[in-house]
């Protein structure tokens, strides 16, 4: 009990008030440098042209990214229930895997499937007649680049949870549907997607809350390039505090994205308590 | 007859999906093989012409990859054993042990699980900089051992467990240890496996924490010192897909091996929303 308190409850408070001071390579030497400032710090940062471009490209990887992850992860969970599939326990391994790698390495993978010159993708486009593109050098292309790396890095999370809510959908609703003549778009739109209503909701907080953490993609793959378009809140919040040691902006930075994540989890449930979902 | 093409169908998605999924890790494990600069050519060779070992030698004789390999263990494994150690006891007491504000503060702790981790990371840096566990293994640690997940996990299973079992063994003047240790242990045997799995894989994995704590490479976990590596050598493929298979495949080893533990954790998890 203490550990967590002295762990997790202590800092947070902390947090707080280090946003509130100036901490930063002159106070970690000697706290006698430290100074309070009150919100200076949070006036600067909502001053800074590269702390909004990094809220609007982690908006941009959540906005695009998540409605996708959840997409790719339904669509192989309703392909691995289907009774028609086979070896469901292989499929099911082979889907999943790339969710236990290690994102560091499988990043590491995804920069060379991508490198403009020798990379896969680009062959794989060339055959096709499509001229290369210069996926992680380009702006306009280096976030949808970390975008499809990270629907294939983690799509199989959610998909082993759609696969449990699709199994608790009763087989007669599905039966009724059938007698009525329903055709098979329909019932999934009219027994599946409303008997899903909870699941997906419960998908998306979980999905949302973990990419509007996006770091280590950027960090091994672009460096937060190129032009600035791949630099995330978190990646912003790890140069400010950890290579420039302003922990004190840094911690700001820490805050704001707390509540850009209390605020959407908030509006997700006032819309889904709207709809009756919950 | 008229559900065969819509089987092929089906089965031939899976596949197609399946591939799409393990591509990257197969042709991961087939540059790694090839023969210094042999993957730098157009098209992309898929497989090595002679297999060769040159990237792994380099890669251990030397980069230190066999020491961050043994750090790497090392860490996951004292995580895993802290985090059994700490988030049992935690987790039973809070299912079975009767003391003052007992519900009050699980809930405290579970409205934790909502802030995100790293608004504590500043502090708790600064804080474990204070005692000294700055660049040092019990800096990685700490924060590993006491997981509100964990305790969750561990809790919803040993509700499970019946009280008249417990209250039994009491009469027969059982001490409070004994009872965990013949009774509560046994039974939670798989939640164990789960949440040593999930602790294991959740370390060996961790990046952000350990890149923030380790300034000294001769502590670096195996994707700290990957992410070094591959911003030094970016035109080694063979040798980063070296380094990146000698990062994954222990833990995919251990998840094909364990997956179903795993998956359970997994779906426990979900419900804690």
């Amino acid at each position: 009990m203490a550990i967590i308190g002295l762990f997790f409850f202590l800092p947070v408070a902390a947090a707080f008030v280090l946003s509130l001071t100036d901490f930063d390579i002159y106070a970690l030497a000697d706290l006698g440098n430290l100074r309070f400032v009150g919100l200076r710090n949070y006036g600067e940062l909502l001053a800074n042209p590269l702390f909004w471009q990094a809220v609007a490209n982690t908006l941009y990887f959540v906005v695009v990214g998540v409605p996708l992850s959840i997409a790719a992860s339904l669509g192989a969970a309703l392909l691995l229930e289907s009774r028609l599939a086979r070896f469901k326990g292989f499929f099911r391994t082979a889907l999943f895997a790339p969710v236990v790698t290690t994102l560091v390495a499988v990043a590491v993978i995804w920069r060379y499937l991508l490198h403009a010159r020798y990379g896969l993708i680009n062959y794989g486009l060339s055959e096709i007649g499509v001229r290369p593109v210069d996926w992680l050098g380009d702006p306009h292309w280096a976030m949808p680049a970390i975008i499809l790396f990270a629907v294939w890095k983690n799509f199989g999370y959610n998909m082993i949870i759609f696969v449990a809510g699709l199994q608790t959908i009763p087989e007669d609703l599905y039966e009724a549907a059938r007698i009525d003549g329903a055709s098979s778009l329909r019932r999934f739109w009219h027994v599946t997607l409303p008997g899903l209503a909870p699941v997906v909701l419960l998908v998306s907080l979980l999905t949302i809350a973990g990419y509007l953490q996006l770091f280590a993609e950027p960090y091994v793959m672009t460096q937060g390039g190129p032009a600035q378009s791949t630099v995330s809140v978190l990646y912003f919040m790890y140069e400010q505090g950890f290579k420039w040691w302003s922990l004190g902006t840094a911690s700001a930075v820490a805050f704001l994205l707390f509540a850009m994540m209390l605020i959407v989890t908030v509006v997700q449930l006032a819309i889904a308590r709207r709809r009756g979902v919950l | 007859m008229k559900r065969l093409p819509a089987s092929v169908a089906v089965n031939i998605l899976l596949v197609l999906a399946s591939a799409v999924a393990l591509f990257p890790l197969l042709w991961m494990l087939s540059v790694s093989f090839m023969r210094p600069g042999e993957a730098d050519s157009f098209p992309p060779p898929f497989l090595p012409r002679a297999p060769s070992l040159a990237a792994y030698k380099e890669l251990f004789a030397h980069q230190g990859v066999g020491r961050d390999f043994a750090n790497s263990v090392f860490l996951a494994s004292a995580a895993t054993a802290l985090s059994l150690l700490f988030n049992v006891a935690a987790g039973y007491a809070f299912a079975k042990l009767r003391f003052a504000g007992r519900d009050r503060v699980f809930q405290i702790l579970l409205g934790a699980l909502v802030i995100p981790g790293q608004v504590a990371m500043i502090p708790l840096f600064l804080m474990l900089k204070t005692v000294g566990l700055v660049n040092n293994f019990g800096g990685v640690l700490i924060p590993a051992a006491a997981g509100v997940f964990g305790i969750f996990l561990v809790r919803q299973y040993a509700l499970s467990i019946p009280d008249e079992l417990l209250e039994a063994a009491r009469v027969d003047g059982a001490s409070e240890f004994r009872i965990f240790r013949s009774i509560v242990l046994p039974a939670l045997r798989p939640i164990l496996v789960t949440l040593a799995t999930f602790t294991f894989l959740a370390t060996w994995n961790d990046f952000m924490w350990p890149l923030i704590v380790l300034s000294d490479d001769r502590l670096y976990t195996l994707p700290v010192a990957l992410a070094s590596l591959s911003r030094e050598h970016v035109q080694d493929a063979e040798l980063m897909m070296a380094g990146a298979v000698v990062t994954v495949l222990p833990v995919l080893l251990l998840f094909v091996a364990l997956q179903r533990y795993y998956i359970r954790g997994l779906l426990a998890g979900s419900l804690k929303g």
